[in-house]
């Protein structure tokens, strides 16, 4: 959920998508979703003479499994807001593995020495 | 973090690609043009009169697929074509044949230098690694 928020932040920025073929597109991020899928208009292909495929395309839709890297613009990203994003995703899954945590021995001991009414 | 398969949600959808003229890149390196007649939230796609494009050099050539189903997961990227573009392309069409011919002599002269440089590299100790047909 994480970077799928933070790509909403992103949309409206230009970027450069790197996909796992080599192929680099940069333009304009539409949108995004949960899959981090990435649509992109007006783009413009890096080292256009290999992709000559690419020629008569202007808008498309990458599916986000193919993606190796994306290029972001650093003045329009907030390095601290992500950081503290992190963290509190870090303390919520945390959180969410006690809870869901079986008993353990030593959880088991203390029960069953305050039902015999010793103290531990 | 659990990815249920849901409809494509929020502003991402396929929906306004649907009965365009869309170029489909698949992983083996492929290239679909087709108009896009249904989606799913795995990305497979129904391609109606559908065409393979192959590329070689400044020249391109067709074969007819008719209609074709596309598993999600060999999908790279769609692309919407401008038409005014692709009326004007600045490749010429030959021959189906003809741009066979030339991508087996396109791959036998790759072959032909990857052999030599997997060669050079395997005597510096380099592994070598022959999976060239996924992109991935």
């Amino acid at each position: 959920m994480l970077f799928y928020s933070f790509f909403k932040t992103q949309v409206g920025q230009q970027v450069t998508v790197e996909l796992k073929n080599d192929l680099a597109i940069q333009g304009t991020l539409e949108s995004v979703d949960q899959f981090l899928n990435f649509k992109l208009k007006d783009i413009s292909v890096v080292d256009e003479e290999r992709y000559p495929h690419m020629i008569s395309v202007k808008n498309c839709f990458i599916r986000g499994s193919v993606v190796r890297y994306v290029q972001l613009s650093p003045p329009t990203v907030d390095t601290a807001l992500l950081q503290d994003a992190a963290r509190r995703e870090a303390q919520s899954t945390q959180q969410q593995q006690q809870q869901s945590k079986p008993p353990t021995a030593a959880t088991n001991t203390t029960a069953i020495a305050t039902a015999t009414g010793s103290v531990s | 973090m659990s990815f249920t398969p849901q409809f494509f949600t929020t502003a991402e959808s396929l929906v306004d690609s649907l009965d365009k003229k869309l170029l489909v890149v698949l992983r083996d390196g492929r290239k679909i043009i087709g108009v896009l007649r249904s989606y799913d939230q795995f990305a497979n796609l129904v391609l109606q009169d559908s065409l393979e494009r192959i590329y070689v050099g400044d020249a391109y050539g067709d074969i007819e697929r008719g209609v074709f189903i596309i598993r999600g997961e060999n999908v790279v990227l769609l692309g919407e074509i401008d038409g005014d573009i692709e009326d004007a392309l600045p490749l010429r069409q030959l021959p189906i044949e003809d741009i066979l011919q030339m991508q087996r002599e396109e791959a036998e002269e790759k072959a032909r230098k990857d052999k030599l440089r997997y060669a050079l590299l395997h005597k510096q100790g380099f592994s070598v690694d022959f999976a060239d047909n996924d992109l991935y």
